[in-house]
């Protein structure tokens, strides 16, 4: 009969605890969420002895029992809540060599708790380089329990780490701070259950009880000086052995100067790197859809499911799979960065100039990941701890000038912008270009600052950033967050992309009888005309276009968007670019009939359609004011049904989620209202 | 005596006091306690992060915290 013992693996923030966790379970992990929150839940197993084996729940990083953030909360309500299907049968605490005194705090609160608790001391193989020498006998005397020493390089003490997973039970479940210390003889609690909750309970009350908080202050203090005793003949640190790497790459890499320069240098790279790598996979994804829906066209009988596959579902689909490039090398780049120290550094050096607009240290990098594409950046949003700060990030990253919009940019700028003209030596339509990126940023950290204004701070929030040791990251780490933070994205983005896609391609193929018949009708029209049988099909896709549900509802919205300078075309493009903002150019191809189905987008020519558009009164559609109206509508309006999904997921709050779009398009209307009737 | 703020590159001291009200729990967690010693590695741009190491934890603070600890300089 086989038997499972659930074991949780608990510890502070860069410590390792992933290591272990990778190398105790290998690829039999699986990471799931908490129910309601984003938080990452990651279990894996791994087998003991021949009867028993160990299912491991590696929680997130904290600093202590006491939680400040949400991954910390999640962390301890599994061992706090009484009932929860995960509640360990034994912790596992990682800690580091380095700062074992630091370490040591979250081990005593554990184990006052009354859990069997293993101390797993990581970087063993570092102990020498930093002088420091343990004593585990009297470590293990003194904590009363087990001490591992381990490495996560060499595999050094996994086997004598299952080894006391699997005897547990004969580790001391007995408290280790002596709690009646402390002065709470008159609050009624017998254990420090009780006094965990009285604690929490104050510090999320709206006047915290000020005598309680300076009691479980004196506590922090007070388990120290039991921690200083607990250390004091187990543990010696040479100082003089330290090495000077840390004081050495940080000389540079958060100088007042030069470190903002490798910095932007890095970013640069960051940027550079998912432009130009992605680009390959990304066609080759795209030419990959495009052989796959034609082999379907061909085997499955022509009829509105087969259509249904390819230009529905199939186009869905790709609609996702397109961004996992972007995506994985954006997660390689942040993984790499968290995992060597850097981060923490760039933390440091912006945390400065990015708090007068209600943003924090670490909203730098979503805002640059934005760049490339809103989802990824969103993501990268976890890293900040605070609640207010994230969500304020998570709320203006859309503004920031997405890949996407370059299709429409330039589209739109080649058409109301002449490049004969030069300003200093650039071209009037690379000015432009660089000033709606601008402009993006712009709008992003203003509103930043609107944002710091209205929203209120839930818990008094404090910055408090570590500067971790540098590392050389661990291949297989970074392997495994690129791998689950891209499944989550494809998961995730799918379920909503997938069905809209499916939706739009139905508007868009399916009308009342005028466009059930327009073959007929078109072919009646034109028959003395004598057209190619090319031109003909184009006139009949877009007479269905016109007389699709997707036309009824642009002729429904013209009304609304005839104030911007639009014509019903360009609102059902628009309504189309709300999947995704690059429909735009392929929608307008499909309407103004090139190529029957749109599959064709030479540029030049849409260009030259576009320009010789003309409205019902002779005059062109594409005049620089409706163009710099464009222009502005795209610049903030949320017109993508992936961002939108991934704030539902990640802020998990319709709420803001229906703020975020309503607030942005509603935004871009109002200034592509303003310009289009200054300029027109 | 003097506050964390003040201090220079390089200077050590030994925290004396704080007010338990302004100081947040989650910085007594990492190391800062009376008793404790302090170094400042690095100040950012208008010396805010300070970047300082306390016992063996290294932290960035912003400023407005370090001037609510006060230090003994050593």
């Amino acid at each position: 009969m086989s038997n499972t013992i659930k074991v949780a693996l608990v510890g502070n923030p860069n410590v390792g605890k992933t290591s272990i966790f990778n190398i105790l379970t290998g690829l039999k992990q699986k990471v799931g969420n908490y129910p309601g929150i984003t938080v990452e839940k990651k279990i894996g197993y791994t087998a003991l002895d021949q009867n028993t084996k160990a299912e491991i729940i590696d929680l997130p990083g904290t600093y202590s029992i006491n939680p400040t953030s949400i991954d910390e909360e999640v962390a301890l309500k599994i061992i706090l809540e009484k009932g929860n299907k995960d509640k360990p049968d034994v912790v596992v605490l990682v800690a580091d060599v380095e700062n074992l005194k630091r370490n040591l705090l979250l081990f005593t609160q554990i184990k006052d708790l009354g859990f069997p608790t293993i101390l797993a001391i990581n970087m063993a193989d570092r102990m020498q380089n930093n002088g420091i020498t343990i004593n585990v006998t009297e470590l293990e005397k003194n904590i009363d329990s087990k001490v591992i020493l381990f490495s996560a390089k060499s595999n050094q003490g996994i086997n004598e780490l299952k080894e006391a997973i699997r005897d547990y039970q004969k580790l001391s479940t007995q408290p280790i701070f002596d709690f009646n210390s402390l002065p709470i003889a008159n609050l009624n609690c017998q254990t420090y259950f009780d006094w965990l909750h009285i604690t929490h309970t104050n510090s999320i009350a709206t006047e915290p009880n000020k005598e309680i908080k300076k009691i479980q202050h004196s506590e922090t203090v007070k388990r120290y000086q039991l921690i200083n005793q607990i250390l004091k003949n187990s543990y010696t640190k040479d100082t003089s052995k330290a090495t000077g790497l840390r004081y050495k790459l940080d000389a540079l890499l958060t100088h007042k100067f030069w470190g903002y320069v490798i910095f932007f240098g890095i970013m640069l790279l960051v940027f550079q790197s998912i432009f130009e790598w992605a680009s390959v996979p990304m066609d080759l994804i795209d030419q990959g859809f495009a052989l796959v829906n034609d082999t379907l066209k061909e085997i499955l009988p022509a009829g509105k499911f087969t259509d249904l596959i390819t230009d529905g579902l199939m186009a869905g689909i790709n609609g996702v799979v397109i961004f996992i490039p972007q995506i994985a090398i954006l997660f390689l780049f942040i993984s790499i960065l968290e995992e060597s120290g850097y981060m923490s550094r760039v933390v440091f050096l912006m945390d400065r100039i990015m708090r007068p607009f209600g943003l924090n240290g670490k909203s730098i990098v979503p805002l640059i990941s934005g760049t490339a594409c809103a989802i990824p950046a969103i993501m990268a949003a976890r890293n900040i701890e605070d609640n207010k700060e994230r969500l304020i990030t998570m709320l203006i990253t859309p503004f920031t000038t997405c890949s996407a919009r370059i299709p429409v940019y330039i589209i739109i700028i080649s058409i109301i912008i002449p490049d004969t003209n030069t300003f200093a030596g650039f071209s009037w339509q690379a000015l432009t270009m660089t000033i709606l990126y601008i402009l993006g940023f712009l709008v992003a950290i203003l509103s930043g600052w609107v944002l710091s204004k209205v929203i209120k701070a839930k818990h008094k929030s404090y910055f408090i950033s570590e500067m971790p040791e540098y590392r050389k990251p661990i291949i297989k780490n970074i392997a495994f967050n690129v791998w689950d933070k891209t499944k989550a994205f494809v998961l995730g983005a799918g379920k909503i992309i997938v069905p809209l896609s499916i939706l739009l391609w139905f508007l868009g193929t399916h009308g009342t009888t005028t466009f059930d018949n327009a073959e007929q009708i078109v072919t009646k029209q034109y028959a003395t005309a004598n057209l190619a049988e090319d031109a003909l099909q184009d006139k009949i896709a877009a007479f269905q276009l016109e007389n699709s549900y997707m036309g009824h509802i642009g002729k429904i919205i013209e009304p609304v968007v005839a104030p911007l300078g639009y014509d019903w075309k360009i609102g059902i493009a628009v309504i189309a670019s709300f999947s995704a903002r690059e429909v735009f150019v392929g929608t307008l191809a499909t309407i103004y009939n090139i190529g029957s189905h749109g599959e064709d987008e030479d540029f030049t020519l849409i260009k030259d359609v576009m320009m010789n558009e003309k409205r019902p009164d002779g005059s062109p559609v594409f005049t620089f004011a409706t163009g710099v109206s464009i222009l502005l509508f795209y610049a903030f309006a949320m017109q993508c049904m992936s961002t939108i999904a991934i704030t539902r997921k990640e802020t998990n709050s319709l709420k803001w989620t229906v703020y975020q779009a309503v607030g942005m398009t509603g935004f871009a209307y109002i200034i592509a209202f303003i310009a289009y009737q200054i300029l027109k | 005596m003097t506050t964390l703020d003040t201090l220079v590159i390089n200077q050590k001291a030994i925290i004396s006091d704080f007010d338990e009200k302004l100081i947040p729990l989650k910085l007594i967690e990492m190391g800062c306690y009376p008793g404790s010693e302090v170094t400042i590695i690095k100040k950012a741009l208008f010396d805010c992060p300070i970047y300082l190491k306390i016992n063996d934890t290294y932290l960035s603070i912003r400023k407005e915290l370090a001037k609510e600890i006060s230090v003994e300089t050593i």
